[in-house]
């Protein structure tokens, strides 16, 4: 099994990051890019359930206070 | 009898010595403990008189700054701390090491020992990663065993995740809660003293209400940003030879407080 997870700042919370990239890419003459946010993908293998992939995004992956995390499960070729 | 103290050690920790050196110079024994030794059970934290999580970038600070090491501590040596804590011995955390005690949850600690964290340390507003000397102010009313007696404090920052956040729309209500609990304990200020209010550079990282360093309800337990174990000493100031200070630093009570503290449990 092939999960990814995706962790990313809640609504409201600043994203540092993403604000540079926002300023970089106007920089660059990309002036018509409004927003930009980051987020962190996590692809796990092994035999997992989605329920148990959801535990380890509680105990490790996102700290609750500021981040969501979204999880899909992958193809595997 | 001299007291013992236990510092953690984990892949990425760099302040260990630092810190060790702080402790050691009160006539204490200072043990860098790695931490697979504890969780294991090798050694135990019942020994030791206090502890310190120091500063520097345990698992590479990956998924988030101080998260693998927090976890390791939050879940596998939950009931030791938990002792340790219930007999009223002292814990400080340091730069990463407050990191870890947030995603531990033993900080805030608003109900005791948390399982999941309820408070997180975000990037630095700047995004950039603050390594400067800051001013610090203490506005603890006495409840915190490591800082009474400090007013205005002068120190290092090295830290790219420093900015305390709670969660959303409880701000104010759990700003209340740590004011009422006297758990704020160092705020970003100017060198007068006066509060940084947010802005840069007098608040490197944006950090909710200027907060640098919390304790917990009970106040033996201390996180903090700056690092006092890079302030022991005046020599290490950036302006020492021109301002002719010589003796101890600034960071130096604060482990004074700790040590102190510790005897009176002895």
């Amino acid at each position: 099994m092939l999960w990814e997870v995706r962790i990313a700042y809640k609504p409201g919370v600043q994203d540092a990051e993403g604000e540079s990239t926002l300023r970089g890419l106007h920089a660059l003459g990309f002036d018509k890019v409004e927003e930009v946010k980051t987020a962190k993908v996590f692809v796990i293998k092994g035999d997992y359930t989605r329920e148990e992939v959801e535990e380890m995004c509680r105990r490790l992956l996102a700290n609750p206070v500021s981040q969501d995390y979204t999880i899909a499960e992958v193809s595997v070729e | 009898m001299a007291l013992e103290f236990c510092i953690f050690r984990a892949p990425g920790t760099n302040c260990d010595a630092e810190t060790k050196h702080a402790l050691e110079y009160f006539g204490c024994r200072a043990r860098v403990v790695h931490i697979n030794k504890l969780i294991s059970g090798e050694v135990k934290l019942s020994s030791f008189d206090g502890i310190v999580i120091p500063g520097g970038f345990s698992y590479g600070d990956h998924i988030r700054s101080g998260a693998i090491l927090g976890k390791m501590v939050g879940e596998r040596l939950k009931d030791q701390l938990k002792e340790f804590s219930e007999n009223g011995k002292p814990i400080l955390g340091i730069c990463n090491g407050f990191q870890v005690l947030v995603e531990a949850g033993l900080l805030p600690a608003f109900r005791g020992f948390s399982d999941v964290p309820e408070a997180a340390l975000g990037k630095n507003l700047s995004n950039r990663f603050e390594d400067r000397w800051i001013y610090l102010r203490n506005d603890n009313k006495g409840k915190c065993v490591f800082t009474r007696g400090l007013e205005i404090l002068r120190m290092p920052v090295n830290h790219g995740e420093g900015k305390l956040i709670l969660p959303q729309g409880e701000e104010e209500k759990l700003y209340r809660q740590l004011l009422e609990n006297d758990q704020v304990v160092f705020r970003y200020a100017k060198a007068d003293g006066t509060l940084a209010l947010g802005e840069y550079p007098a608040n490197p990282n944006g950090s909710f209400r200027d907060i640098a360093g919390i304790c917990d309800p009970r106040g033996t337990i201390l996180g903090m940003m700056p690092h006092p174990e890079k302030a022991f000493h005046r020599i290490t100031y950036p302006d020492w030879t021109r301002t002719g200070l010589e003796g101890v630093g600034d960071g130096y009570w604060i482990f004074k407080n700790m040590v102190d503290y510790a005897m009176t449990l002895i």
